[in-house]
């Protein structure tokens, strides 16, 4: 399925032709209306928040604009509270990719390890692991330390189950083929399992970017003594909406940065997908 | 799934038993320190102690409460917006990517100001919540009614259906698998958030009692807080995963 090379059916093609002239003005509209929404809704909050809404909760986006560069860029502590955590995430996705794998072949590996191990993972995954942040931060303390624990242990389980899942879903005819061409485990597991699984890998890779944010940002903003989480309750008990919005701004963009990076590495590795429909709703999967 | 098999099973149990031996010999031999790990003998008696109080059913009563008004505003919102979104091909196209890259950021960030807006009160977990919850909600409903097959619409039009038996008859038979599915995922996440928004800050509610047992130095309550929320959730879980293997095989 990741040929590259191989000729496209016929009707592939056309369909594809006939898609690329239709798309042009069709995706540039979606493009337009989309960002005449976002437009729109800046123009709303910048008109509530100068005429109407109470400075101590609401403030227009231009403050908040104003904010970022007089209260957050220039504010060294906040600057290095920000780096930290970009390294925090960075650090605890790395680690919950690492060992995320590594489970995830270990128990995908055979039918019995499955199903065996696999409930046990499931039942770990469905634990809504925000009741544990004290005890998280009570064992690891105050430091990077915890929020990378706690980010690693939100991003570990989407990498399991996907690799799992990956595993599973390859056609028992390839596996029988390639036995009776003489491979060996380890070939099989190299030339079959692995380039079957990547798709459902990657799945498994943007998922736990999500909940590696989750984690970090929910172990920041559970210590509030220093690092993010003391300057937002800092801005939000001294009723000064503009730089915490600021700061939340900055971290929700660096969150798309993170799950962007994510998108183009996929796109990168897995150029089959690209062929796919430039718009489907998936909704969102379960595990 | 793979069906479960007798062996199986015993390693599954041998798992459980490895970890509880665990948990006995580290704290029996005083590897680690009582602050993290407090001995299972006192977290049974903390979690029995902490049951028979009115204030631990006063805790889980304002819990759920919150629950159950961040999950009905997510539900009726999720459901409104999804559907309204869907009645134009153009607007899902425009509208579905906004909420989906929306989604991607966690909606966690946001949470101080849900406590500037509404107060550390169980408002402002409300409306974390519903938030929280309503994208999934959303998402999942625009999936179920952009991704129906046109022609099952075409057909039942060019029998006569009206307006309402598609909807009755057609769209929402086919589209009830995905529903269901956003509608369990919402549960889950408004679920978790409520509790998280506790943890984070609030003056009630479980949440508030597993970070005060933390502050407190207790931390054989706090373990007995953990359990409860832990038993709950799985036992909410299987619930609803039997509920909803029995909705779709009929």
């Amino acid at each position: 399925m990741i040929t590259q090379g191989a000729p496209q059916p016929v009707h592939e093609q056309t369909r594809s032709k006939r898609t690329a002239l239709l798309a042009m003005p069709h995706a540039t509209r979606i493009k337009w209306t989309r960002l005449a929404i976002l437009l729109a809704l800046v123009v709303f909050f910048e008109i509530d928040g100068r005429f109407f809404a109470d400075p101590a909760f609401l403030q227009p986006p231009s403050a908040v604009v104003v904010a970022l560069f007089d209260k957050i860029l220039n504010n060294p502590q906040i600057v290095s509270a920000v780096l930290t955590s970009i390294v925090e995430i960075g650090t605890a996705y790395g680690l919950a990719i690492v060992f995320g794998f590594i489970i995830g072949v270990a128990v995908g590996s055979t039918g019995f390890a499955r199903a065996s191990f696999f409930p046990i993972v499931l039942l770990l995954y469905a634990i809504p692991q925000v009741s544990l942040i004290p005890l998280v931060i009570l064992v690891f303390g105050l430091g990077p330390a915890s929020k990378i624990a706690f980010g690693f242990s939100h991003g570990i389980f989407p990498v399991i189950v996907n690799v799992v899942a990956g595993m599973r879903n390859v056609n028992e005819i390839y596996l029988r083929g390639a036995r009776s061409m003489g491979a060996s485990r380890r070939d099989i597991l190299r030339h079959v399992i692995f380039p079957h699984m990547v798709p459902s890998f990657f799945v498994g890779l943007r998922l736990s970017m999500t909940l590696t944010l989750l984690g970090v940002i929910l172990a920041e903003l559970y210590v509030s003594t220093s690092g993010i989480g003391y300057f937002a309750r800092l801005f939000a008990e001294n009723y000064n909406p503009a730089p915490l919005f600021a700061l939340i701004g900055v971290l929700a963009a660096i969150a798309l940065a993170f799950n962007g990076i994510v998108r183009l590495v996929e796109r990168r590795l897995t150029p089959g997908k690209r062929a796919t429909a430039a718009f489907s709703s998936r909704g969102v999967q379960p595990l | 799934m793979d069906r479960p098999s007798f062996a199986t099973r015993s390693i599954q149990a041998a798992f459980l038993a490895i970890a509880l031996a665990a948990w006995y010999g580290l704290t029996a031999s005083g590897s680690v320190s009582r602050l993290f790990l407090p001995t299972p003998s006192s977290v049974r008696e903390a979690f029995l102690a902490l049951v028979a109080t009115g204030q631990f059913w006063s805790a889980v009563r304002v819990t759920l409460t919150t629950i159950a008004e961040a999950y009905a505003i997510a539900v009726v919102a999720g459901l409104f917006t999804g559907y309204l979104v869907t009645r134009s091909r153009f607007a899902t196209e425009a509208i579905e990517p906004l909420i989906a890259g929306l989604f991607t950021i966690p909606i966690t960030l946001f949470f101080p100001m849900f406590i500037l807006f509404f107060g550390v009160g169980t408002g402002s977990k409300v409306a974390y919540g519903a938030v929280y919850g309503f994208f999934p909600i959303a998402l999942n409903t625009i999936a179920a009614f952009s991704t129906f097959e046109e022609r099952y619409l075409r057909a039942a039009r060019a029998m006569g259906a009206s307006h309402w038996d598609t909807f009755r008859h057609v769209l929402l038979p086919g589209a009830f698998p995905l529903l269901v599915n956003g509608l369990r995922i919402g549960f889950f996440i408004a679920f978790a958030s409520v509790l998280g928004g506790e943890t984070l800050s609030s003056i009630a509610g479980v949440g508030r009692n597993i970070a005060l047992a933390a502050e407190l130095m207790e931390p054989a309550r706090m373990y007995a807080w953990i359990t409860f929320v832990v038993l709950t959730a799985i036992s909410l879980n299987m619930l609803m995963s039997s509920l909803e293997k029995r909705v779709q095989r009929q």
